[in-house]
């Protein structure tokens, strides 16, 4: 039996052994409520301060009070879509963002408009940019947050985030950017980007999964999603997750760490992967050729469907995502790939392979073999 | 059960190895059917001898329940008279392979709908000669 190979680390990572060896150094240590005076709740209180340093330092916060802790991206895109528009209302009722933002940005935003807000969704060119120009258009002095994403997780390219943050600034906008896919991967920076809120999946820096975080720029103001006893500011009540959120600082150390040897290692195979795989007849780059992130190949092939795709990889050892319709919950066509100008049809084939630590460029051969017969198999079978 | 995603054994093992598929040149009838759901297409060619199918053959531009319920019908289908063939249901098919996520069901649909499409075409064409 060949071993597993997993493509799909944009869905899930495994844990990094750094920090599966850093939560088992502490036994009870994790015990304690960070809420209380006593030793036990103090040690708790003081493991979840060092993980705010080291996230704080992964995306060079110098606050490190700016750091909220939450049960991942969806709540930080939650509390930062929502949190932010509903708090600072009075400047003005419009949202904007990206149009190939994440569903856990997009559908707040979308909810927000039964509070009266409109949204604007900005376009994005082919490879997935966002158009500058339209932005500076979408972006208007009634617009309280723009969530412009760092980098797309279903085709990898990564935005131009200092230009956006000027355009939003200009206006007297705060932008909010999903850092989820990009964290740990390329360097980010709040201060040079001029990034005034920040999200942060733990498990995409190779933490557990169920924790995340949001910077938020000191000085701007955002409203609790949740209400309860007021810990993390307010803003995320309900007493810590203490050994995933130290976990988390952990992974945020160790990425910021490997990341320049890492991301040069995964680039290379990645680069080997497009260029293996677009060979093939009908077979596509989707999202930016250069642009994009270190760890992430996408692709779609004419004339087959993406589920099928996955399941043949599957059979071979593989494991890789697709944007089909047909995988979808709603099977609805992948919004991504629609604005990116592909057709129905052609965003069906849609296959996305995200590279991590287990990977090795040994792997491409057979990688790039599986995917040739997979695609060779099913159309021989496709009436288009 | 209410979480399942995953697919069956059989499922599985018909979209790795689907039986009947290809054309029939110059069928007796032809059958396409595209799912407005997800935006899959399907064909089925028929042979018919003494209102008997004689030969069937499918191709399939879709996810692997659409496949496998596809090499599933035309299975069912070869060798039973129109009448019969035109009874069988999505039901049916999804029956014969252990069953199918209920999100896949409309799947099943569309090889049933390309059958009984093939065999309207057929009996049309029956009527003008
Ligand atoms: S053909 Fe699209 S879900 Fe089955």
């Amino acid at each position: 039996m060949e071993e597993r190979i997993y493509l799909d680390h944009a869905a899930a990572m495994p844990v990094h052994p750094g920090v599966l060896r850093f939560g088992r150094q502490f036994p009870g240590e994790f015990a304690g409520n960070p809420s209380t005076l006593y030793q036990e709740g103090l040690a708790a209180q003081e493991a979840v301060s060092r993980a705010r340093e080291q996230v704080a330092s992964l995306v060079g916060a110098s606050d490190t009070a700016s750091i909220v802790f939450c049960s991942g991206a969806t709540e930080a895109n939650n509390i930062a879509v929502r949190g932010t528009a509903l708090r600072n209302a009075k400047r003005g009722k419009n949202v904007v963002a990206s149009a190939i933002e994440h569903i856990s940005v997009l559908n707040p935003a979308k909810d927000l408009q039964k509070s009266g807000f409109s949204l604007t969704l900005a376009p994005v060119d082919h490879y997935g940019t966002i158009d500058l120009d339209a932005l500076r258009k979408a972006v208007t002095p009634e617009t309280v947050v723009a969530s412009v994403h760092y980098a797309n997780n279903e085709i990898g390219t990564v935005e131009p985030v200092r230009e956006v943050a000027e355009i939003v600034h200009d206006r007297g906008g705060i932008l909010h950017v999903d850092a989820t896919d990009a964290a740990g991967r390329i360097p980010i920076d709040v201060e040079r980007d001029g990034i005034d809120l920040l999200t942060l999946s733990g498990n995409q820096l190779g933490g557990p999964q169920g924790v995340g975080a949001l910077y938020i720029r000191p000085g701007v103001r955002v409203q609790p999603v949740l209400v309860g006893g007021g810990q993390e500011r307010g803003l995320r009540p309900g007493t810590e997750n203490v050994f995933s959120i130290a976990c988390m600082g952990e992974a945020a150390r160790l990425a910021g760490e490997e990341m320049p040897g890492e991301s040069r290692r995964l680039r290379a195979i990645r680069d080997r992967l497009i260029s293996g795989i677009t060979e093939m007849e009908e077979a596509y780059l989707t999202g930016h050729p250069t642009e994009r992130l270190p760890h992430h190949a996408s692709f779609r092939f004419s004339r087959i469907e993406g589920e099928s795709i996955q399941l043949a990889m599957d059979m071979l050892g593989i494991a890789v995502a697709t944007g089909s319709a047909c995988t979808s919950r709603t099977l609805e066509a992948s919004h991504v790939l629609l604005a990116i100008g592909l057709a129905h049809d052609e965003a069906h084939g849609s296959m996305v392979a995200t590279l991590g630590r287990t990977n090795s460029p040994d792997e491409v051969p057979r990688i790039v073999r599986a995917v040739e017969e997979t695609v060779k198999r099913l159309r021989a079978i496709t009436p288009l | 059960m209410a979480d399942q995603i995953g697919y069956s054994q059989k499922v599985m093992e018909h979209f790795m190895n689907p039986h009947n598929v290809g054309v029939i040149e110059n069928p007796d009838g032809y059958g396409k059917v595209g799912n407005p759901v997800c935006g899959d297409l399907m064909e089925i060619f028929i042979r018919v001898k003494d209102d008997v199918i004689e030969d069937i053959r499918f191709r399939t531009f879709g996810c692997g329940s659409a496949i496998a319920t596809s090499s599933m019908v035309t299975d069912l289908a070869k060798g039973k008279t129109l009448d019969e063939a035109m009874k069988i249901t999505r039901d049916d098919v999804a029956t014969e392979l252990e069953g199918l996520p209920p999100r896949k069901m409309h799947c099943s649909n569309l090889a049933a709908d390309a059958l009984h499409a093939a065999i309207q075409d057929y009996r049309e064409k029956q009527k003008k000669e």
